[in-house]
């Protein structure tokens, strides 16, 4: 099966990743490898398969719309790189 | 060269539901920052979410009363992007499979009523709130993951104004449907308005310029009389528009760039691999159905139609839906329901706001306002005596007759009891009965003033003028 060419770049500023260009061509051999093998799935006669959103033969899963307790402020802060007044610090948005 | 403009608005309204959508955190505006959070509306790994049966019950109820189809198999997305306010880098949302779609609203505009189709509505998950410091900013997660309905138009508003009447219809639903509060003070409802111009006759759009984010409808409305000539003035002058995303400026009052075309989020959609797909049944839709109720434009007209009401007072009665459930229940047993309606709206509600009564806590049933219009149709009563027999009902619970009865405010038609009141006035007025005679008909009202004031308001002023007239012309 051939490999397909992806935009490795691309796909890294969409993850928020940094590459080098030995990873960028490490990596990008690698999905190719990957979509290739999906591509197995042009041989094969599929018009005759429902699409599925799921894999599991399911549908309605709800609960009932009620309260349950939430963490405790401290508790919810607690993994933050950084906090202040009840809140996540994040560097300043901008937009 | 003449242009039109073309307008979509896809509006956001978070629905009323006790809990969150994929949690049990309280859905409630206001709290302590990060108080009402959990691992699954702040994202953390490995929880998984569940959906909120009450959302997707009002998501349905909308679809119902915005006339779209439900579908019987809807399913949930993930839409990708970096921001500090989505925890899970994704919101979920439906994306080709939304619950409701293809429907319409109509709205009073411009004198007749205007439709504007409905693509969808799609539910989805809000995200947290931002504050911004001087060399930073903090995020509130409380919002996130509070159920929210995206709400699409077909782009087939025309103006600002019709943009503005659309969004208080859409909202008017919403808050008749028990869908959402609404209240925009409290970010209930945001829009992104899509704007376009070309030129007059053209069916192809010119570029589609994005206002992002406007939390208030007079917000929007300025957005678009500040967009629609700034597009017109680029094209008319030979320019060209591309695609891009734009903000609302309210203190400037103008829109600035966003983001171009180039850099578009490519939010790389893919099926929610944590929630199963939901396939309502004919069973569950109809329990939704039951919950649909007559929509605020359908009312006015109704009540305009049934018992001859101007607009206004129609109006009122759809601003207000329990006056207007007493006035209906009233209305059905008089000949006059305009008498009806005007004691309902003139007296009774500004007697229940001065009184800060409620009209569950009302002392008197509907058919007593009914009596009472009855009594002064009959003559039996003086408009001015109704109020204090209004007054007397309002306060005891009475019924009007008996309070009538007992108080001795039978107006007086006897015209011999009235003729000595007359005589007596004429009497103690020379100067008046001479103006009168001079040809000052005017003065033959000081004369049944005069009446009035010794009957203590009982006597039938109608009665009374024609008595005077007859004794004076002799």
């Amino acid at each position: 099966m051939a490999a397909v060419e992806i935009d490795v770049k691309y796909v890294a500023h969409l993850a928020r990743v940094t590459l080098t260009s030995e990873e960028s061509q490490r990596l990008g051999a690698q999905l190719g490898n990957i979509l290739g093998f999906i591509e197995k799935l042009n041989e094969v006669d599929v018009s005759q398969v429902e699409p599925t959103a799921h894999a599991v033969p399911l549908v309605n899963v709800t609960r009932p719309d009620e309260i349950r307790p939430s963490l405790p402020q401290g508790d919810a802060l607690r993994n933050a790189p950084a906090k202040a007044n009840g809140l996540f610090m994040v560097p300043k948005i901008v937009e | 060269m003449e242009y039109e403009v073309v307008i979509g608005i896809e509006t956001h309204v978070q629905l009323k539901t006790q809990s969150k959508m994929w949690c049990g955190c309280a859905n409630a505006f206001g709290a302590e920052p990060n108080t009402q959070v959990c691992p699954v509306c702040l994202g953390l790994p490995g929880v998984l979410p569940v959906a909120n049966e009450e959302a997707l019950r009002l998501t349905t109820l909308t679809g119902l009363l915005l006339n779209c189809t439900i579908a019987r198999y809807a399913k949930f997305d993930r839409k990708n992007y970096f921001y500090p306010d989505a925890p899970k880098n994704y919101q979920i949302t439906q994306y080709d499979k939304p619950s409701t779609f293809k429907g319409f609203l109509d709205f009073e505009f411009q004198g007749g009523i205007a439709r504007v189709n409905i693509t969808r509505a799609h539910l989805e998950e809000d995200v947290g709130k931002n504050f911004h410091f001087d060399r930073s900013s903090g995020v509130d997660f409380n919002r996130a993951g509070v159920p929210l309905l995206e709400i699409v138009s077909e782009p087939e508003i025309t103006s600002a104004d019709m943009a503005h009447e659309y969004l208080n219809a859409l909202k008017e639903v919403l808050t008749y449907g028990g869908i959402s509060d609404c209240d925009m003070e409290k970010g209930m409802v945001r829009c992104d308005v899509n704007v376009s111009v070309r030129p007059k006759g053209q069916t192809a759009l010119g570029a589609k310029i994005e206002i992002k984010n406007m939390n208030s409808f007079s917000g929007a409305r300025r957005a678009l009389e500040y967009e629609i000539p700034r597009q017109i003035e680029v094209v008319s002058k030979g320019g060209k528009l591309s695609q891009e995303t734009r903000r609302w400026n309210d203190e400037a009052g103008i829109t600035e760039t966003m983001r171009s075309k180039e850099q578009a989020h490519d939010y790389r959609y893919f099926p929610e691999p944590d929630l199963m797909p939901f396939a309502p049944d004919d069973d569950w839709i109809a329990s939704v159905q039951r919950r649909v109720v007559e929509l605020p434009l359908a009312r006015k007209q109704r009540f305009m139609r049934d018992f001859d009401l101007p607009a206004a007072d129609a109006q009122a009665f759809v601003w207000d839906v329990p006056l207007g459930n007493y006035f209906e229940r009233a209305a059905q047993q008089t000949k006059s329901p305009k008498t009806v309606a005007n004691w309902v709206i003139n007296n009774l509600r500004a007697r229940l706001t001065e009184t800060q009564t409620t009209l569950e806590n009302l002392k008197f049933p509907p058919e007593s306002l009914v009596d009472l219009t009855g009594l002064i149709e009959s003559g039996k009563i003086s408009t001015k005596i109704a109020q204090d027999v209004f007054i007397e009902m309002f306060n005891s619970g009475e019924p009007p007759s008996a309070i009538v009865e007992k108080s001795g405010l039978s107006q007086v038609s006897d015209v011999d009891a009235l003729g000595k009141f007359c005589d007596e006035a004429i009497a103690s007025n020379p100067k008046s009965v001479g103006d009168y005679r001079a040809g000052k008909v005017a003065a033959l009202n000081a004369l049944k003033g005069q009446v009035m004031k010794l009957t203590k308001g009982k006597a039938n002023p109608n009665l009374v003028g024609e008595i005077l007239e007859n004794k004076l012309k002799n």
